[in-house]
């Protein structure tokens, strides 16, 4: 689906169904340099089973105009601009990495606008190498090799996805080289300065998931601790020999954690 | 000064891509998953794999554990995103121009084809409606003079087959590129190690993984590959191909460029080609071709160097008339195979002999190591006459414009011992001559 926000066209997958006012929705919120398509099984799921699902390309990312917001806290904003332009009256946030920062500042502004809440390889803070800013900074490729080579567990890098015949250390490299000059310099910038997410985390009062891969190196799980304690009501899932890319690298494990958390009900 | 992740190289990939350990049984290779189907756990999630919600398999013409295997390991051997395994060479072929084109479309292609690539487009596609016009492989012009308001597709082989004519697939990708089109390649004689066609510009590229991928002559099969790097969607490419960027009442509607920016070509092949036309690989051939590419690398270097020293004799044979081989300093070639394929031109080669077409006759059935049989890659050295086999069908005029002759012999260079191979030539060459 198509609409706008803030004058700029927003695209967003809704797994080929019709927004319906009077279901239950779940926004999907991808990471940096990423779009829509890191969620295509899960949200399409939900899509087919009674909930709105809709995975939003972020602005400057994929089919959405506009360009790139420079800052996790514009995102949040943007989000509830977005929850506003659906005309949901509240919904469930999934947000990875980068996202999970935006859905985690969006639910602590605006809690009366998010049901649930759903971080998928959070960090707070989120901090950036120096090599890596530098090589995104002048749109080195090396960045987008750093993050594959970082963001997939050992056992990944070798292959064995569960969707057949896709090699997913390819796929996740080209997704980031398909985006524009600049986006991923601007994403991690605006992970690397989101200084405030403790105290965003105090101010969450929906229930929160937490889903880690236990051999994340971009986002460590020790590096969720802290906000873990933070949360009010939380509950967390770790899914062993997962790195990063937690949607690729398991898939069902992903969408199961979700299910449980969100608990659609079935479509009719 | 940024140091990149280790990641892993051709020789390590050749092996390990695509497979782990089997989780229920420790396997260390990869088991044969002979089964047609698989069994859900419960009717949610045999709804759900139905309609891409989750990943997994359903039934094997479809997809399947062993061939996913494969698929994976072709994919990272040739740098793109994913793959499909085929019944065939062919049936990879035919996947790749059924999934973008539809009847009224237009392939401009290289007319150094393999002789069955040439009948699917000159003889059978037109009559689906798709028509397909050839150049020369080595006229730049005539690629881009070629290229019609409703071209679809560039297509033509790494190498041809047999002249192995170069194709510049740089320059002829950006003429694709240009235009908002697609270049396919068929890699099958370079095969990864020789060429990534993707990293000069190719945007899909198919292989007959019978040839040097199993690389021992056993089976048939066909892979077809996606770089993940054209954009289906982009300005001026989004009307050309309805196939990615409409919704497909095939498939609830799916529009298969908004369900993956990158793969959109791979799930409308898998959801729409192979469910349909059914041309799938089984199982025990995917294994096949996966025990070949695990030592692709050696075998590779091995059948050029044989292939190096075979024509370092031909060429000094007086009853050979000219070899085609693009490592020799007098191919046309020869500057572009030095840039695009650094490791060498391959194993399979032509020759042409000085003489009667009955003195090429004595000369293949006095080989003895050689076998005289329709493939090439083979670890067993092979020999053809494509005129009277493999290129038959094609009219005087068109096997001229592939640089086929009478005496035009085509040569597959196995991994015997190279002085054995020569003793064998020689000895033909000597009957010929006495013919």
């Amino acid at each position: 689906m198509r609409f706008d926000v803030a004058g700029h066209g927003v695209y967003a997958y809704t797994g080929a169904r019709a927004f319906s006012p009077e279901l239950p929705s779940v926004l999907f919120v991808h990471g940096a340099a990423n779009d829509h398509g890191v969620f295509a099984l899960q949200s399409r799921y939900f899509a087919w089973h009674g909930v709105n699902a809709v995975a939003v390309d972020l602005p400057g990312h994929g089919r959405s105009g506009g360009d790139p917001l420079a800052s996790v806290e514009a995102l949040a904003d943007w989000l509830r601009d977005v929850v506003d332009a659906l005309g949901a009256q509240a919904l469930s946030l999934v947000g990875h990495s980068l996202g999970s920062l935006a859905a985690l500042e969006c639910a602590a502004r605006y809690p009366e606008r998010v049901r649930k809440l759903a971080l998928l390889g959070p960090s707070v803070p989120m901090p950036v190498s120096e090599d890596l800013l530098a090589a995104a900074a002048c749109n080195d490729h090396v960045a987008y090799e750093l993050i594959n080579g970082w963001s997939f567990a050992a056992g990944s890098q070798l292959g064995g996805n569960q969707v057949p015949g896709v090699w997913m250390t390819g796929n996740a490299l080209r997704l980031m080289e398909r985006s524009r000059e600049g986006v991923l310099s601007n994403d991690l910038v605006a992970c690397n300065r989101y200084a405030h997410g403790l105290d965003a985390a105090a101010c969450v009062r929906c229930p929160t998931l937490v889903i880690m891969g236990a051999r994340d190196l971009m986002a460590p799980p020790r590096n969720a601790k802290a906000l873990i304690a933070a949360l009010a009501d939380v509950r967390t899932v770790t899914l062993p020999d997962t790195g990063h890319t937690l949607m690729a690298e398991r898939p069902d494990a992903v969408l199961d954690a979700l299910r449980g958390f969100l608990a659609p009900s079935r479509a009719t | 000064m940024t140091t990149k992740p280790k990641t892993h190289g051709f020789d390590t990939l050749s092996l390990h891509a695509g497979s782990r350990p089997d989780p229920a049984t420790g396997a260390r290779a990869t088991p044969i998953y002979q089964t047609s189907s698989f069994v859900f756990p419960d009717t949610d999630h045999a709804a759900a794999l139905f309609n891409m919600e989750r990943a997994g398999h359903v039934y094997s013409r479809l997809s399947n554990p062993t061939c996913a295997v494969l698929e994976e390991r072709i994919a990272a051997l040739d740098g793109g995103i994913g793959a499909i395994a085929t019944a065939s060479g062919q049936a990879a072929l035919h996947l790749a121009i059924v999934t973008l084109l539809s009847a009224g479309s237009h392939i401009v292609a290289s007319r150094a084809l393999y002789g069955g690539s040439h009948n699917l487009l000159d003889y059978t596609l037109p009559r689906f409606g798709i028509e397909t016009t050839f150049v020369d492989p080595r006229d730049l012009d005539a690629w881009r003079a070629a290229i019609r308001p409703n071209t679809r597709l560039l297509f033509g082989e790494t190498l041809g087959n047999p002249g192995l004519e170069v194709l510049d697939v740089p320059r002829v990708a950006t003429f694709a590129h240009e235009h908002g089109l697609p270049l396919l390649v068929d890699s099958t004689f370079t095969t990864p190690w020789l060429m990534r066609p993707f990293e000069h510009g190719a945007d899909l590229v198919y292989h007959s993984a019978t040839k040097f991928l199993s690389g021992h002559g056993t089976v048939i099969g066909g892979l077809l590959v996606d770089s993940g790097q054209f954009d289906w969607s982009a300005d001026g490419v989004r009307d050309k191909f309805p196939t990615l960027n409409t919704p497909y009442a095939g498939f609830h509607d799916m529009v298969f460029a908004e369900e993956s920016t990158t793969g959109a070509f791979l799930l409308r092949a898998r959801r729409e080609g192979v469910r349909d036309f059914g041309a799938c690989m089984a199982p025990m051939t995917a294994f096949h071709i996966l025990q070949g590419i695990e030592t692709l690398p050696v075998r590779m270097a091995r059948h050029v160097d044989n292939a190096r020293a075979i024509v370092s004799f031909l060429r000094e044979h007086p009853f050979v008339a000219a070899i085609g081989y693009p490592e020799l300093p007098d191919h046309p070639d020869h500057a572009l195979a030095k840039r695009l394929l650094p490791r060498g031109c391959g194993a399979v080669f032509s020759f042409n002999l000085r003489g009667t077409r009955e003195q090429g006759r004595r000369f293949i059935e006095a080989l003895r190591l050689f076998s005289h049989l329709a493939n090439v890659g083979d670890a067993k050295s092979l020999v053809i006459h494509p005129a009277s086999t493999t290129h038959f069908r094609m009219s005087a005029g068109d096997l001229l414009r592939a640089g086929i002759t009478e005496g035009t012999i085509r040569l597959s260079i196995g991994l015997e011992d190279p002085s054995d191979l020569i003793e064998d030539l020689s000895r033909a060459l000597y009957a010929a001559g006495k013919a």
